[in-house]
């Protein structure tokens, strides 16, 4: 199961207008952990995410997804690994319906139309967005266009799935629906969000950034509950816990 | 127009477009070509045709009564747009005043009858053009288009050109509501404050571009965008260009209109 | 300003659409040379952009009234005069079908006018001559607006052309050309500064910006003057010899036709205009001898039909009159009928 294993060493990345926005970074992520990254704006969540599947290209250090060191060449396998869902659905829907978004990647990888058809159909009904197959993404509420665009993803079966930011701008509902759908996933998750809570419930092991440094990375239910460690980095704890510790303050 | 009618007016219309009726439910190619057949007819007319164009209404109005498309809606673009035809053709009364006819007394000029001609023409054409978008999708145009021989790369960015229409419109919204807020009566309009809001827009365009380039890269894109046969020809659609044709030829060669009005004249002399 | 489908003839808007269809495959044959993948996108979410960019508005200083980015000198310049065509086509297709902007069959004249023009007239031989290099804003300023003016100057003269060629409008040409003409000298000396304010901008804010984009676009083969001028030339004479070969010929086929099916002398002729002018110059000229005698054939028929204004007498008239009344109410019966129809049904 080594083509599962996704493995940062030393990684550093420096934006071409001179910002650092990762130092040093170094962790082992296994086949089916449920991974959370956590920090504040500009920690350098979102620059890690896209090292996940070579948008982005460390400037030195090494990137090793299974068996595979990311370079240029290696990148387009990799994409078959590792489904990257963005901040953005918008930027992720691009063609001119839900039907084609999702077919793209099948598309891409070769298959047969029929098989095209049976993974979009397969991806959408996960999502529970089938009747939305022949929509334009415009017409979609925000919380349908990130289901379309996790299904986007997921129609490629990959292996490992990393999100960024999947529950911004979604109304309860949609986020609640999205919390019980990334637990029913058994592929390795990496998930970059400012939602602590959503992160407690779906990740088992967080890793805390700072200044594009780890300076935590350890199990959920340790960090989330330690609020100086949480303060430090400018955070703060779970809003969940954190009405049960105001309650027992007050009793 | 203010933006915000323009935009609601695309919205609408794009709206229409993705409902389904009979006439929503042909195929695409088909219907591109009937709409240009029929184009090309209304503007084959010579100059001072009037009383033949008529029957070519029945086209629209079947369209938007089969297909449910409101008719003020349609009407409202049509006049919309009609100034500047309107404008030249005006001219026409005046410079050819030349009496052509006396139709129970009254004087008509050639120039009011090549004017009267401008005025239907331009109905037709336009309310034609607008129903085939109401009755088709735009990404279906698009695809007739791809079968009827326009070039990939164009119908390729035409697509993203429609998918980030709306988003853009919205982004330009924001930008002028946050600039209307800051500023008092026209101030905030110059020039230099309208090409430094452009400029922004136009950053956030190019981001946004390069973001979803790296979406496409995520899903495997390697130079060429994949599609799927979507649509089929069936007999109907071609019973539908067949009727079409013929009513084309038909109203297009023989005097109809004047027809039927010497029969009537006969009927009640 | 866009041609109507209404103002159009069928010959020139046939014409106009074969030379953008022309330009369009060497557009997109140009591109399949692109350095980078990443041009695509961009192509279409710019075209999305002007779109966007229309709908602000800018007061014209000392008038007091709103201008608007027209976009075809912008996107030349900043995607090259491939890529910046297809996307300047792709906007007047989405400006024909949504909002009525322009004919469909127009399209071929408004995409040769406003794509072909600024993209591969003005851009080549204009705007990067007189800028070369340079990041000069001043320079970008006096090309900007030398550009935009004459691509707009181009553009309002073609239109003035096409609608005369067409023959549907009594205009003169020498009225017209007063009309069209200085008004777009004003918009193309706004739209030309307002054009150097945002490159200006762009370079100043982000300077790289422009060059990454280049860096993507295939690269522009140095286009000479003498080039364009004997392509221009050469189009000019087919056109030319097309459409007086058209105008002469076509008219006459379908009088033809028509009187054949329902009796002679029905059709008004057009005495006066462009198209009755070139019929004479193609009878003067001996280009296509056949023609020569059939026209010759044709005369006797002319002057009968010339007394009595051809066709429309009164009685025909007030028939055509009450038959398109009778024509109308049946139509607005058979919606109507079908408008209740589907109500039952729905």
């Amino acid at each position: 199961m080594s083509h599962h294993i996704i493995e940062f060493r030393n990684v550093s990345f420096r934006y071409p207008d001179g910002t650092e926005a990762l130092r040093n970074i170094d962790f082992r992520i296994t086949h089916g952990e449920s991974v959370g990254v956590i920090g504040a704006n500009g920690a350098g969540k979102s620059t890690l995410i896209q090292h996940m599947n070579g948008c982005l290209m460390p400037t030195s250090g090494s990137v090793t997804i299974g068996d595979l060191l990311l370079t240029r060449k290696t990148r387009r396998e990799i994409r078959r690994k590792v489904g990257v869902v963005f901040q953005n659905p918008d930027d992720q829907l691009f063609m001119p319906t839900v039907f084609d978004d999702v077919a793209f990647g099948p598309l891409n990888l070769g298959m047969d139309e029929t098989r095209v058809r049976e993974r979009v159909h397969e991806a959408l009904s996960t999502v529970h967005g089938l009747d939305l197959c022949d929509k334009p993404p415009h017409h979609l509420s925000a919380g349908q266009k990130r289901a379309v665009s996790i299904a986007s993803v997921m129609a490629m079966e990959p292996d490992i799935l990393a999100m960024d930011e999947p529950a911004a701008n979604l109304d309860p509902r949609s986020r609640r629906l999205l919390v019980v759908l990334l637990k029913t996933f058994s592929h390795s998750k990496i998930i970059a969000s400012h939602d602590l809570d959503m992160i407690l419930d779906v990740c088992e092991r967080c890793i805390v950034l700072r200044d594009g440094r780890v300076v935590a990375d350890g199990r959920s239910a340790e960090i989330l509950t330690d609020e100086r460690l949480l303060e430090e980095n400018s955070l703060e704890l779970p809003l969940t816990l954190q009405t049960r510790r105001w309650r027992e303050d007050t009793e | 127009m203010t933006f915000d009618s323009l935009y609601f007016d695309i919205g609408r219309l794009d709206r229409l477009s993705y409902r389904d009726t009979f006439v929503h439910r042909l195929d695409p190619r088909i219907k591109v070509i009937a709409a240009i057949l029929f184009l090309f007819t209304v503007i084959s007319f010579p100059k001072y045709e009037v009383v033949a164009l008529v029957p070519f209404f029945l086209f629209p109005a079947l369209i938007m009564t089969i297909g449910d498309i409101p008719v003020p809606f349609i009407l409202r673009k049509v006049l919309l747009v009609s100034p500047f035809a309107v404008l030249i053709g005006i001219f026409n009364p005046l410079l050819d005043a030349t009496t052509v006819a006396v139709i129970y007394g009254i004087p008509v000029s050639a120039g009011f009858l090549s004017f009267l001609s401008i005025l239907l023409k331009f109905a037709l054409t336009v309310s034609a053009a607008l129903l085939l978008i109401a009755t088709t999708s735009f990404p279906a145009v698009c695809h007739a288009l791809r079968r009827l021989g326009f070039p990939a790369i164009f119908v390729t960015q035409l697509l993203f050109l429609y998918r980030y229409l709306f988003v853009l419109m919205e982004e330009a919204m924001r930008i002028i509501r946050a600039r209307d807020m800051r500023s008092f009566g026209t101030r905030g309009t110059e020039i230099k404050v309208f090409a430094r809001l452009i400029g922004t827009l136009l950053f956030r365009t190019v981001d946004r571009a390069e973001r979803i380039y790296h979406a496409m890269l995520s899903r495997g894109f390697m130079g060429d965008i994949p599609s799927l046969r979507k649509y089929h020809i069936t007999t109907i659609d071609l019973a539908y260009l067949a009727m079409t044709i013929v009513f084309l030829v038909i109203f297009r060669f023989f005097r109809v209109t004047e027809g039927i009005g010497r029969i009537a004249q006969e009927l009640f002399r | 300003m866009h041609m109507a489908d209404a103002l159009l003839s069928p010959t020139v808007g046939t014409t106009l659409w074969a030379g953008t269809a022309a330009v369009s495959g060497y557009a997109s044959m140009k591109l399949r040379e692109r350095i980078d993948d990443r041009i695509i996108p961009l192509m279409g979410v710019l075209g999305a952009f002007i779109f966007a960019a229309q709908m602000i508005n800018f007061t014209i200083p000392g008038t007091g009234s709103s201008g608007h980015l027209g976009g075809g000198m912008i996107l030349a310049i900043i995607l090259g005069p491939h890529a910046a065509f297809l996307v300047m086509a792709s906007v007047l297709m989405v400006q024909a079908l949504f909002f009525a902007d322009g004919g469909l069959l127009a399209l071929g004249c408004n995409i040769w006018n406003l794509g072909v023009y600024p993209c591969y007239l003005v851009y080549p031989l204009i705007y990067k001559p007189l800028t070369g290099n340079s990041k000069n804003p001043g320079r970008i300023l006096v090309a900007s607006v030398a550009s935009v003016v004459i691509a707009l100057q181009l553009g309002a003269f073609s239109v003035v052309m096409e609608t005369l060629l067409s023959g549907k409008s009594e205009l003169p040409f020498g009225a017209f050309i007063l009309l069209m003409q200085p008004i777009h000298l004003a918009i193309g000396l706004i739209e030309g500064v307002v054009t150097a304010g945002i490159i200006n901008h762009v370079r100043s804010a982000r300077p790289e910006l422009l060059d990454s984009i280049a860096a993507s676009r295939p690269l522009d083969t140095a286009i000479s003057l003498r080039k364009v001028m004997v392509t221009f030339a050469v189009l000019a004479v087919i056109t030319g010899g097309a459409l007086s070969w058209f105008a002469s010929t076509y008219p006459d086929g379908l009088e033809w036709s028509i009187e054949k099916v329902y009796g002679k002398g029905e059709l008004p002729e057009d005495e006066h205009g462009i198209a009755a002018k070139l019929k004479g110059i193609q009878e003067k000229t001996a280009f296509f001898p056949d023609y020569n005698l059939k026209s010759a054939g044709k005369e006797p028929k002319k002057a009968e039909a010339t007394p009595a204004w051809p066709g429309i007498d009164a009685g025909t008239s007030a028939a055509g009159i009450i038959g398109a009344a009778i024509v109308l109410a049946l139509i607005l019966l058979i919606g109507m009928g079908i408008r209740t129809f589907r109500g039952r049904n729905a």
